[in-house]
């Protein structure tokens, strides 16, 4: 086992790696110059050029990224002189538009961002392995009716339209839920402003995620049920409720923990649509801000901050598979 | 060849009709209303979609003409219920007074355009590296798998709305394209780009079970070549899979089209599509709502029919699946 999770790190360590040179090569090979667009309406050739190796712009292409990848250890220092200012370690390079560095526009985004998707995480896990487990065992009869036409609708509604549609109704017109005016308050100073900010945008991605978890876990039950060891929980007698919530529920975890774990990992970096919908000052807005603005390195940052998430989860949920179903840790 | 031993028995008997693979399952489609019901909307709709300038020759609207004396300073349509009426039977777009029915139905060729070909160029792909690893296995396999591994890796979303601005420069720069065709053409590249892997990983599952069963190995005894086990054994039994994954794929691509375009990195205006009508729909939602209704509820309308049709289409092709 502890080879095998070595194994698997040196092998998520290296991908990360790659990931990060080819995301940084791909956007330092187009055609932007990324000096250009760090000032503004008076801009003067000198001060390109000023700019252009104050960042480190000037440098052959390696030793931008070698500087980049230092950055993220040891920290990094642009400019020289009574203009020097440094990014402390980890520095994942300096935004000109915001005149910050971008660690620090992440440490504002990330907490958002990870409220976010936890918060959905809680309801879509409740709410899909709950009427998944109903479904499968109530297979063919009206609980399960309910919950397939419940899939059909989450699945197809896509994400943008179900926020528009809480945005629109449940805000705006019918005011149920106000708008949140003041931003992302942490829960431990006000949680019903807290709730105020993330309600909406929490069931907006749960519906979606809920609907996918209801199908996956239903269709998993049921093939456990059919398993001979389930046969055999029933003939020692042991109910019902024990047969399902700790017989067949433990094969269906391994599945169910796996996809999990890589759908919030893909929130974490994806949650674009919602963030953007609702106006949430997480790590999807915060690049799609970028994107329109051409601020390359928060796009850089955030595209490899997005895929370590990734790759680490897939991580996790590899060695926690093991963990988690017995049969897997034999081989 | 169980179907086939019991035709042969039952041609001997005398009463039951003999029936190929295809036919079982086209019988199982059709028993399916709901498959049925949702087969004819999609049908019916791409239709409408594909003859959108004779559709709207025939109902006299047009999407390009300006209703200006039916809507008023604020830009809202000054009939009842959004300017529903005879001459625009689902009303007019806000702000300009364009006819919405002649939008929807012109916005959605570009959507599906984008999904048809995303899909096709995906599965494409998908299907040779998919045939390829499955078949050939060894350290072919294994390059194929770990790049199919690396790519996956990638936040897909965020590297397309990443890309997008600069990308579509680029492509505008080679001359290739200009405008919107230079993002629809980014579009398509860059969502089968990172679609593909997840149709080869299946493509190459089915492969790989294929490839051991008898008729396989039947067909290697009797010296058929490589090309003739791919071409005859392998892929004939790989279209049910494929055209049950297509048809569930392409309404998320049809959405996704939607998406960018809502984002604004897709398709811009004044071109239309259901992204850009949607954005549209916000703005004027509060005075407005039938334009949101009806723009998000016929997108809705289309990406159920597609998944009906594809769960349908599954159950009809897939008898292990049966519920």
């Amino acid at each position: 086992m502890p080879r095998f999770i070595l194994r698997r790190a040196y092998f998520a360590t290296l991908t990360i790696l790659l990931v990060s040179i080819v995301v940084y090569g791909v956007f330092s090979i187009l055609p932007f110059d990324p000096a250009a667009l760090t000032c503004g309406q008076k801009c003067t050739p000198a001060i390109v050029e000023a700019n252009r190796v104050k960042l480190g712009f000037d440098k052959p292409l390696w030793q931008q990224y070698w500087l980049f990848l230092s950055g993220i250890f040891l920290g990094r220092t642009y400019g020289a002189g009574s203009a020097e200012f440094t990014c402390p370690a980890p520095s994942f390079g300096y935004s000109f538009n915001e005149n910050m560095c971008v660690t620090d526009m992440l440490a504002e985004a990330l907490p958002v961002t990870i409220n976010l998707a936890i918060g959905a995480f809680v309801i879509w896990i409740t709410v899909g392995v709950g009427l998944g487990l109903l479904a499968a065992k109530f297979r063919g009869r009206y609980p399960d009716t309910i919950s397939s036409v419940f899939v059909l609708l989450g699945t197809s509604l896509p994400t943008f339209v179900t926020g528009l549609f809480f945005l629109i109704y449940v805000t705006i017109k019918w005011k149920i839920v106000p708008l949140s005016l003041e931003g992302f308050t942490p829960i431990t100073e006000s949680p019903v402003k807290y709730l105020q900010y993330f309600i909406l945008p929490w069931l907006t991605l749960a519906i979606l995620y809920a609907a996918f978890y209801t199908r996956f876990t239903r269709a998993t039950v049921l093939e456990t049920l059919g398993e001979d060891y389930i046969r055999t929980a029933r003939a020692k007698g042991l109910s019902e409720r024990v047969v399902l919530l700790k017989h067949t529920m433990r094969a269906a975890l391994a599945p169910i923990t796996t996809s999990a774990g890589l759908d919030i990992a893909g929130l974490i970096g994806g949650a674009i649509i919602t963030e953007s919908i609702f106006n949430l000052a997480g790590l999807g807005r915060m690049t799609l801000q970028a994107v329109y603005e051409f601020d390359l390195s928060v796009v850089v940052a955030t595209t490899i901050l997005a895929a370590t998430v990734v790759i680490t989860m897939n991580l996790i949920v590899d060695i926690a598979y093991g963990y988690l179903d017995p049969r897997v840790r034999m081989k | 060849m169980v179907s086939k031993l019991k035709s042969a028995n039952a041609s001997a008997a005398g009463q039951i009709i003999s029936r190929s693979p295809r036919q079982i399952a086209w019988r199982r489609f059709r028993r399916n209303k709901v498959g049925m019901v949702s087969a004819g909307i999609s049908i019916v709709v791409l239709m409408l979609s594909l003859f959108a300038p004779v559709v709207c020759k025939i109902l006299g609207i047009n999407p390009d003409e300006l209703n200006l004396d039916l809507i008023d300073s604020s830009g809202i349509p000054t009939l009842p219920n959004g300017g529903i009426s005879r001459e625009h039977p689902l009303g007019l777009t806000p702000g300009i007074g364009r006819d919405l029915l002649a939008n929807l139905l012109y916005g959605s060729r570009i959507s599906f355009l984008v999904a048809f070909l995303t899909t096709g160029l995906a599965i494409f792909i998908g299907l040779i590296v998919g045939i390829v690893g499955g078949y050939f296995r060894g350290r072919i396999d294994d390059y194929l798998g770990r790049f199919t591994d690396f790519l996956l890796a990638f936040p897909a979303f965020f590297m397309i709305v990443a890309l997008s601005e600069p990308m579509v420069a680029r492509i505008q720069e080679t001359g290739i394209a200009q405008g919107n065709s230079a993002r629809v053409i980014f579009l398509i590249f860059f969502l089968s780009f990172f679609g593909w892997p997840g149709f080869s990983r299946l493509v190459r599952s089915q492969v790989l079970s294929l490839r051991e069963r008898d008729f396989v190995t039947a067909a290697q005894a009797m010296g058929a070549s490589r090309k003739r086990i791919i071409f005859k054994e392998l892929m004939p039994n790989l279209w049910a899979p494929v055209i049950v994954v297509v048809s569930l794929s392409l309404p998320g691509y049809l959405a996704a089209e939607a998406v960018f375009s809502f984002l604004g990195i897709g398709i811009q205006p004044p071109a239309t599509t259901w992204g850009i009508l949607l954005d549209n729909a916000r703005r004027f939602v509060t005075v407005y709502p039938n334009f949101f209704l009806i723009t998000a509820g016929s997108l809705v309308l289309v990406v159920l029919a597609f998944n009906l049709v594809g769960d349908a289409l599954r159950d009809a092709l897939d008898p292990r699946s049966e519920r």
